[in-house]
């Protein structure tokens, strides 16, 4: 109850003290970060109150992949798209408008470079698009397809839960149609309501068959989507949208692939472990050096990446060590990923828990037009839970 | 002389089911105005029809004077919103229908309030001539509570009395509006409802499944394409196999209208309801509009089309420009009078917006209400176990 007030109080100071979050995580991270991150430059006081709710914190330079061009995350798409279409004489994109360069500019200049054939508009039908796809796949040609808005997936789900994902098992392995990978824009975005925003990422965990991978970064979304292209097993990648501009990085030109199925540990830490993927990883981060600040707690960051099939390995063995696990979405809560994962780990780690699994997730609401601030899983809530778990 | 009394007469006669009163008073005031006249609009294509609509049509001054009050109020309304959303006053999505004012205007013209109509995310115009108010249509824009949906909604989601919104998914509208019909006809109570859907979305696979269900059991659905030529950023020829959107329903009867004469709409639609309400099953319109904005406020809607393009049309079909041509051409009214009716729909407008920029926004409980039906009232988990929040219905 005195937890529900607290919510409530600090729910209504936040509207007011979202302009002091811009400044307050700005004094805190210092000048670097102000620099990297678009999103903190000086800002009128209207256009502060819709001050994003996480700071973008790149990768670092990778130095194993050769030379590297700054770039952000729809230039790393672009990139991934272009050696793609090089090197494999049968990849085809197509989508809605991806012929001009797409809504969200992922295939700007594809189409002049490899012609119309090869990158081409669909008519206005994802249920169509996904069909198409499949058959594209399944006659050996390699398909990515993408679908405007992850919003917009569900008149294709049949074709990727009942087609896609089964083929191979029912065929008997004599069809596949590994070759199809689907992307599309994923998460919340600051002004998308109910159907730019969504993350449907848990209605097809719960699919055998297909892959599932959300990516945090240019450097990631690069290698991911190779792999996604390459991996003989039907793929969605999920691209979060509000990084699409935000996210700058220094990516590889050459191609490179990151291993699917594998977790990454962004940092190590020994008393409590924080599970996310896409943007949140970059709240998530925000969260462990609050935490570490503030309550003296040492937090193990993991970003996982591939949903479906999702690395246990490497979540549990952190879990083991710390004894403590919070794992937070922007999806709602009853049936999103973070129960999977909170299952899984119960079971395989029962007696290393200090305390009860948190999540930090949506409200189990559609998700909301005016009430975003409130709606998202931010850091003051992933460090509240953070509290809880520590004095358990 | 003789024609003066000849148009008194005429008024009185016009205005006898309207207050007598006023019919008098307007009478002496207005007797030098035609109270009607008869225009002539383009021809319909058909599909599988027999008849045509008429091409000869009539219309009161009275009624000129409302269409052109309703096209400059939704004009005015849409050019405002535009406004607010460059000072990001209105955020997230908002899709402008100016330019295609006569078709809902003209829509509403033949049918009744008690008729039935569902559209796609360009609704704004719809919600107001189905009995939304500017102001609660402006407050939903800007997310407050006084809007028509409580705020929880914006722009892709107005709703009011006989009016299904406003749905963000395009085609999926469309199986909903023949769903409506069903229950109308199943309840007898001689409704139907129109089904309007875009360009775009007449490619989804969902239209077809509903023109077979509407045929194979003869519901009373007017089913409306609003071609405005571009899906997004894509023109018609490059979405399409046939553009003849009309035929696309095939067993279907079809009819092209100009969706640029609110008049030769109003026609259409008119024979359109007769064909439904006369138990003949379902019936397709294809109106031929244009959108002067791009596809929604993020779209500058130049790059896909020229500026040229934009100004022709602006000049030579604009809707508001020739309902206004023919009534002055008919002496239907006075340049005095409409730029009064201008000036109190700009008021109206700038109005409606102070409220839609004071109005506080809903309350946080609202976050969590209407998701189920529940009495009594559910607890909604929040982002952990122990914050919970009440959602009431």
């Amino acid at each position: 109850m005195a937890a529900a007030a607290r919510f409530f109080i600090r729910g209504a100071n936040s509207r007011l003290s979202i302009s002091g979050f811009g400044t307050g995580a700005q004094s805190c991270f210092g000048a670097a970060l102000l620099r990297l991150s678009p999103g903190c430059s000086s800002r009128t006081k209207t256009q502060r109150r819709h001050a994003s709710h996480f700071t973008y914190q790149p990768d670092p330079v990778p130095t194993q992949y050769g030379p590297t061009q700054k770039m952000n995350l729809f230039q790393s798409v672009t990139s991934a798209l272009d050696n793609t279409l090089a090197s494999d004489p049968t990849a085809v994109i197509f989508g809605e408008d991806v012929a001009f360069g797409g809504v969200f500019r992922c295939t700007v200049g594809l189409r002049d470079k490899y012609g119309k054939d090869r990158v081409f508009n669909t008519p206005l039908c994802e249920q169509g698009i996904v069909g198409f796809g499949i058959g594209v796949a399944v006659a050996g040609a390699t398909a990515i397809a993408e679908i405007q808005f992850a919003d917009y997936i569900y008149p294709a789900f049949d074709q990727i839960v009942n087609e896609a994902a089964k083929y191979r098992y029912r065929s008997g392995n004599l069809f596949d149609c590994g070759n199809l990978t689907i992307r599309a824009p994923w998460g919340c975005v600051g002004h998308g309501s109910l159907y730019h925003s969504q993350s449907p990422e848990a209605f097809f965990a719960h699919c055998p068959g297909i892959k599932v991978v959300i990516p945090r970064g240019p450097v990631q979304a690069k290698g991911l989507l190779l792999s996604c292209i390459s991996d003989k097993n039907p793929c969605i990648f999920f691209e979060p949208k509000i990084l699409y501009r935000a996210a700058v990085e220094q990516v590889p030109v050459e191609p490179y692939t990151i291993p699917l199925s594998q977790a990454e540990v962004l940092q190590e830490g020994s008393d409590v472990t924080l599970v996310a993927w896409g943007t949140q990883i970059h709240v998530m981060r925000e969260v462990a050096n609050m935490a570490q600040e503030k309550l003296g707690v040492s937090c193990e960051v993991i970003d996982l990446q591939t949903i479906l099939p999702w690395d246990t390995e490497t979540v549990c063995k952190s879990v083991v060590k710390t004894g403590r696990l919070l794992i937070s979405h922007e999806a709602p809560i009853t049936g999103g990923f973070a129960a999977e994962i909170s299952s899984t780990v119960q079971e395989e780690c029962f007696l290393n828990l200090e305390a009860p699994i948190s999540r930090v997730c949506g409200y189990d609401t559609p998700f909301p037009h005016i009430f975003e601030p409130f709606y998202i899983p931010d850091k003051w809530k992933c460090l509240e839970a953070i509290k809880r778990m520590i004095n358990y | 002389c003789g024609t003066m009394l000849t148009n008194i007469s005429n008024v009185l006669r016009a205005c006898a089911q309207r207050n007598g009163a006023a019919a008098v008073i307007s009478a002496r005031t207005y007797a030098d105005f035609t109270a009607q006249a008869t225009f002539e609009v383009k021809k319909c294509d058909t599909h599988k029809l027999d008849e045509a609509p008429a091409t000869e049509v009539v219309m009161t001054r009275e009624e000129g004077l409302q269409y052109y009050r309703t096209m400059q109020t939704m004009r005015r309304m849409e050019l405002k919103a535009d406004q607010l959303y460059k000072q990001k006053i209105i955020r997230g999505f908002c899709h402008l229908y100016d330019g295609q004012e006569a078709c809902a205007v003209g829509i509403e013209a033949s049918i009744n309030l008690s008729d039935h109509l569902i559209t796609a995310y360009r609704a704004h115009g719809y919600t107001y001539t189905r009995g939304g108010t500017v102001k609660e249509i402006m407050a939903e824009l800007t997310g407050r509570r006084g809007g028509i949906a409580k705020g929880k909604g914006g722009s892709m989601h107005m709703y009011c009395k006989n009016f299904y919104g406003g749905n963000g998914i395009v085609g999926a509208q469309v199986p909903l509006g023949a769903g409506v019909a069903l229950a109308c006809k199943h309840q007898g109570r001689n409704e139907l409802c129109v089904c309007l859907y875009g360009d775009g979305a007449a490619n989804q696979g969902q239209i077809f499944e509903t023109y077979n269900m509407a045929a194979l059991w003869k519901l009373p659905v007017i089913f409306v394409c609003e071609n405005n030529r571009y899906g997004m950023g894509t023109s018609v020829e490059r979405a399409a196999a046939s553009t003849d959107y009309y035929k696309r329903g095939e067993f279907i009867p079809g009819l092209r209208v100009d969706g640029m004469d609110v008049l030769c709409v109003r026609e259409a639609t008119r024979f359109a309801a007769e064909h439904c309400r006369s138990g003949k099953g379902p019936i397709l319109m294809e109106l031929q509009t244009y959108r002067y904005h791009g596809h929604s406020m993020s779209d500058p809607g130049v790059s896909y089309r020229t500026r040229e393009e934009i100004q022709e049309v602006r000049s030579k079909s604009d809707p508001i420009s020739m309902l206004k041509d023919r009534m002055l051409s008919n002496n239907m009214a006075s340049v005095e009078e409409l730029k009064e009716i201008d000036v109190e729909v700009r008021k109206e407008i700038e109005d409606a917006a102070q409220f839609a920029t004071t109005d506080p926004e809903p309350p946080l409980e609202e976050l969590c209400n209407h998701i189920f039906y529940n009495n009594p009232p559910l607890d909604v988990r929040g982002t952990h176990p122990w914050s919970k929040l009440k959602s009431v219905s």
